[in-house]
């Protein structure tokens, strides 16, 4: 299955090219043009990664970082900052994302911190999906009247 | 006057620090997009190697976006160098609207933060005045950066100059809801300051979200 990628950016022409870049290196790239937009997709679609600008009109990447982490926590999010925002991106660490990088950014660069990420999240994925089944072995009668 | 000096330093230096990263900032998003486009070439390229044809209307198309960019960058580089040459002359003579559209143009990514929309209305005739151009800059930005605060998301600021008896007068309109900026925070030091040195005076009337500053014609004579 395709790396299911989510681009936020209000630059357009940016995204854009980014996108038809990356879907070129077979990925299932969406976009989305604002933090606004972004939370809604996350809340209707299923991704496994997300790039996302650090500095936007509207909803900031931070907060679209915590809304992201509030519906799907299980999502990565790369964080892509301007030189000004350095200590933005690391603060987005802190709340969770998986890595961050600086624009412009080298194509192979953002193509393996995607791959990276969608490897942290099937891992994650697989670790969440051993416990339900132990859960069921353990206790097969609770686990269906769950 | 020297405790003046100190805060016009201090301000002046913020204010030309946060142009010149507002300025870095475009810059860095035209080469990020030039970049981009140009790595898709790249790619379209190693694909015409493996023997998928190119199609020229989107090579043609994708020129045209790196031109654009390039267009882009230009204006913003030749701003940039309008901004940094304002300090050359401590006095001289200035066309009021071209400061005000320099200052509108570099303020353009603050706005859109905001989610407010900055419109210039220039006057019908050249509003020519002789001052600081570098304080003057100030002075505007700071006005603006206070209405901007003080503008709802959606609002349009409108930046009036007009021609007045004694010199020229600059109005900055805040169309929609009326301003909910704190009271009695504006004008503040700076901005007192600065007025103090370019002769100028300002009224605000923050129920109605109006700004306005009259400026002498030469703050020489």
């Amino acid at each position: 299955m395709k790396t299911r990628v989510l681009m936020v950016d209000d630059e357009k022409e940016f995204i854009q090219a980014l996108s038809e870049r990356l879907t070129l290196r077979d990925y299932d790239v969406t976009t989305a043009f604002s933090g606004e937009e972004a939370v809604e997709k996350m809340k209707n679609y299923l991704f496994d990664v997300t790039i996302l600008d650090v500095l936007m009109p509207g909803m900031s990447g931070i907060e679209t970082l915590r809304e992201i982490k509030k519906i799907k926590p299980l999502v990565e999010v790369i964080m892509l900052t301007g030189h000004a925002t350095i200590e933005t991106a690391i603060e987005g660490m802190k709340l969770g994302a998986f890595d961050f990088l600086l624009k412009p950014c080298e194509t192979e660069a953002l193509v393996a911190k995607i791959d990276k990420a969608y490897t942290k999240k099937l891992e994650h994925d697989e670790r969440i999906r051993a416990a339900k089944v132990a859960e069921i072995v353990d206790s097969p009668i609770a686990a269906l009247k769950e | 006057m020297n405790r003046n000096w100190d805060v016009i330093g201090e301000q002046g230096l913020q204010f030309f620090g946060k142009m010149s990263a507002t300025i870095s900032h475009e810059i860095n998003n035209s080469l990020a997009i030039i970049n981009e486009n140009a790595g898709l070439l790249q790619d379209f390229t190693l694909m015409a190697d493996k023997g998928m044809p190119l199609d020229p209307v989107r090579l043609n198309s994708l020129a045209g976006k790196l031109i654009d960019q390039i267009r882009r960058a230009e204006g913003i580089v030749k701003n940039m160098n309008r901004f940094a040459h304002s300090v050359d002359e401590p006095v001289k003579s200035v066309n009021l609207d071209d400061i005000v559209e320099l200052m509108v143009t570099l303020s353009a990514r603050f706005a859109s933060m905001r989610g407010v929309t900055v419109e210039s209305k220039p006057a019908s005739v050249p509003v020519m005045i002789t001052t600081n151009s570098f304080l003057m800059q100030n002075l505007i930005w700071l006005c603006l950066d206070f209405a901007m605060d003080a503008a709802a998301a959606g609002n349009t600021i409108d930046i009036i100059t007009e021609k007045t008896k004694n010199g020229a007068q600059i109005s900055f309109m805040q169309a929609g809801d009326p301003a909910k900026a704190p009271p009695n925070k504006f004008p503040a030091e700076p901005e007192k300051v600065l007025l103090d040195v370019l002769k100028a005076n300002l009224s605000a009337d923050e129920g109605v979200g109006k700004i306005v500053i009259t400026l002498p014609r030469d703050i020489d004579m």
